[in-house]
């Protein structure tokens, strides 16, 4: 009778459901190192039982669909930045097993400070660095790691360390810092030397799950793709001919036996204090004003102004957040616009609130500004029903599609035109808002202009406007 | 007891998850892997193939197949005495 011995870890998901259709295959070409690196990981979270609490930084390069493959939690970094992921990650969820898999362009180029900074910080994390001294993804660059006379696509004549440096050794580099408890090189050449990648990876994941501190494999690991080598186990041959003699294996630091298990520092405030600690008043906020008797469509509205630059979309933002805070209610204003200071188009959120706001996004808005037709077109769809939709029918010779919400159409560029300067405009619009919900007194409306007007030669014109603004809509209202 | 000699080892290698990279070929230490030549998988490779004896059960093949489960071993149970 034969007894199964080795089999797909149970660390991968069954299925990697990626583009059209269930895969059952990693995205790696034949032969990759990674695919190599990826099952001995897998195994190792399974047998150490920590693949529930495990938490895969991915990072920009071959690895990237990492998340496809390991059954843990999953976060995708920005090119170099998986160990500042990993440190954010790690000190929110002290219990969780947090691992920075990166490659050497994302770990030693980009990323050279961040995988720096987190070692001397001794962050409580597990680094695998695969080390295959050329950029794989991109088809073929040279790294960091590169070796001295290896032709890539950028180094056609070989690598000149005159010109290019010399490749960089990352364990000897790390191990030179104080903090680092556990740093080793291993390779993928032969299978002795599996056998050591294996215990290796094991080892740095009891060191965290010890909480003993940092801990770095780099694997070296072979690019059959990328080296162009003849077939694939080719490129066994070829880190030992070529990395080896570079890239010594072996540990380079292990203080695993001295290390204190780390404890995080006990007299950390409670997270109820922290908001008073920097200054941010919660439970003593006073709301002096209140929107109670408000109709209900027009409470802690969320807003959303769309323009072309220089139409002063982001500045009426601007000015609605400014008077919700001297009203003493929580706002937000998050800008959205192209490079362009006039012309192009911009839009802005805008949430003013009785109640915290946990994000200053707005997607299902309860209000939407729209100063000119693109505006209209794209942003009317996201407005709630019952939704308020001002438009500037100076700029838009359309009708809503819209018919659920409530309309609120004023020539604001020709009334501001008439005041002598058409970007007064988005005043008039400001005074027709605040006048239809009733959402801050004009009054706070003028003591504003005061804040948020940089020029303050045109408060005047700015009251007249915002005036001109809240009379429109006064007549319109007597009117029906 | 038969003379029949019974392998330690045996191993299943899934046609279609495999590449055909070849390291298995290389690592196994008693060279039971083979590419198949007549076989053309879903992925467009030869696959390896077990040669049906000899295998030791000794799992290199396993640990230098880059892909989580195209290959599965196998070792005989101890017989219990």
């Amino acid at each position: 009778m034969y007894e199964k011995i080795l089999e797909k870890p149970r660390s991968f998901y069954d299925n990697y459901p990626r583009k059209d259709g269930d895969i059952t295959v990693t995205h790696y070409c034949p032969g990759c190192g990674h695919g190599i690196a990826h099952k001995m990981i897998a195994e190792a979270l399974s047998d150490l039982n920590l693949a529930e609490r495990t938490i895969l930084i991915s990072p920009v390069g071959c690895s990237v669909f990492a998340y496809y493959y390991f059954d843990v939690g999953n976060i995708q970094a920005a090119h170099g930045r998986a160990p500042a992921v990993a440190t954010g990650v790690k000190r929110a969820n002290p219990d969780s097993i947090v691992i920075s898999y990166q490659g050497d362009g994302d770990l030693a180029a980009i990323g050279g400070d961040e995988i720096m900074q987190a070692a001397n910080r001794g962050e409580q994390i597990t680094v695998f660095f695969i080390n295959n001294a050329i950029y794989g993804m991109t088809g073929g660059q040279m790294a960091p790691t590169t070796l001295v006379e290896q032709k890539t696509t950028t180094s056609p004549y070989g690598r000149n360390p005159h010109n290019e440096g010399f490749p960089i050794r990352v364990c000897e580099l790390l191990s030179s810092l104080e903090a680092p408890v556990y740093i080793e090189r291993v390779s993928l050449h032969n299978s002795a030397a599996r056998a050591k990648a294996r215990k290796a990876i094991r080892k740095a994941l009891q060191v965290q799950a010890d909480r003993k501190g940092f801990s770095l494999v780099e694997i070296l690991s072979g690019c059959p793709t990328g080296w162009k080598v003849k077939q694939p186990s080719d490129s066994l041959d070829w880190i030992e001919k070529y990395m080896l003699p570079y890239f010594p294996v072996g540990v380079f630091k292990d203080n695993t036996e001295k290390a204190e298990p780390f404890r995080y520092i006990e007299n950390v405030p409670p997270k109820s204090e922290l908001p008073k600690l920097i200054d941010i008043p919660m439970e003593d906020k006073v709301v002096q004003a209140s929107m109670a008797d408000l109709p209900g469509p027009y409470r802690n509205p969320r807003i959303k102004i769309a323009g072309f630059g220089g139409q002063g979309v982001l500045s009426l933002g601007v000015a609605i957040a400014q008077l919700g805070l001297m009203q003493g209610y929580d706002v937000s204003w998050l800008p959205s616009y192209g490079p362009e200071m006039r012309g192009g188009t911009a839009h802005c959120h805008v949430m003013v609130s009785e109640h915290i706001i946990g994000s200053p996004l707005v997607t299902a808005s309860t209000v939407c500004v729209a100063m000119n037709k693109p505006s209209l077109e794209k942003f009317e769809k996201e407005l709630v029903p019952g939704g308020l939709l001002i438009t500037n029918t100076s700029m838009i010779d359309i009708e809503p599609t819209r018919k659920d919400v409530e309309w609120l159409p004023i020539p604001a560029t020709e009334m501001a035109s008439e005041l002598g300067n058409i970007r007064f405009g988005n005043m008039v619009v400001l005074g027709a808002y605040l006048q239809k919900t009733g959402l801050v007194p004009l009054k706070v409306a003028f003591d504003g202009l005061h804040i948020f007007l940089k020029a303050k030669r045109f408060i005047p014109d700015n009251e007249k406007a915002i005036q001109v603004g809240a009379d429109y809509v006064s007549k319109k209202l007597a009117g029906k | 007891m038969t003379e029949e000699k019974i392998d330690r080892g045996k191993i299943e290698i899934d046609v279609d998850e495999c590449k055909g990279c070849g390291l298995c070929i290389v690592a196994c230490p008693v060279s039971v892997i083979e590419f198949s030549r007549d076989i053309i998988n879903k992925q467009g490779y030869h696959p390896a193939q077990y040669k049906g004896s000899g295998c030791i059960g000794c799992g290199n093949c396993f640990y230098t197949c880059p892909e989580p489960g195209a290959i599965t071993v196998y070792r005989l149970a101890k017989k219990q005495s």
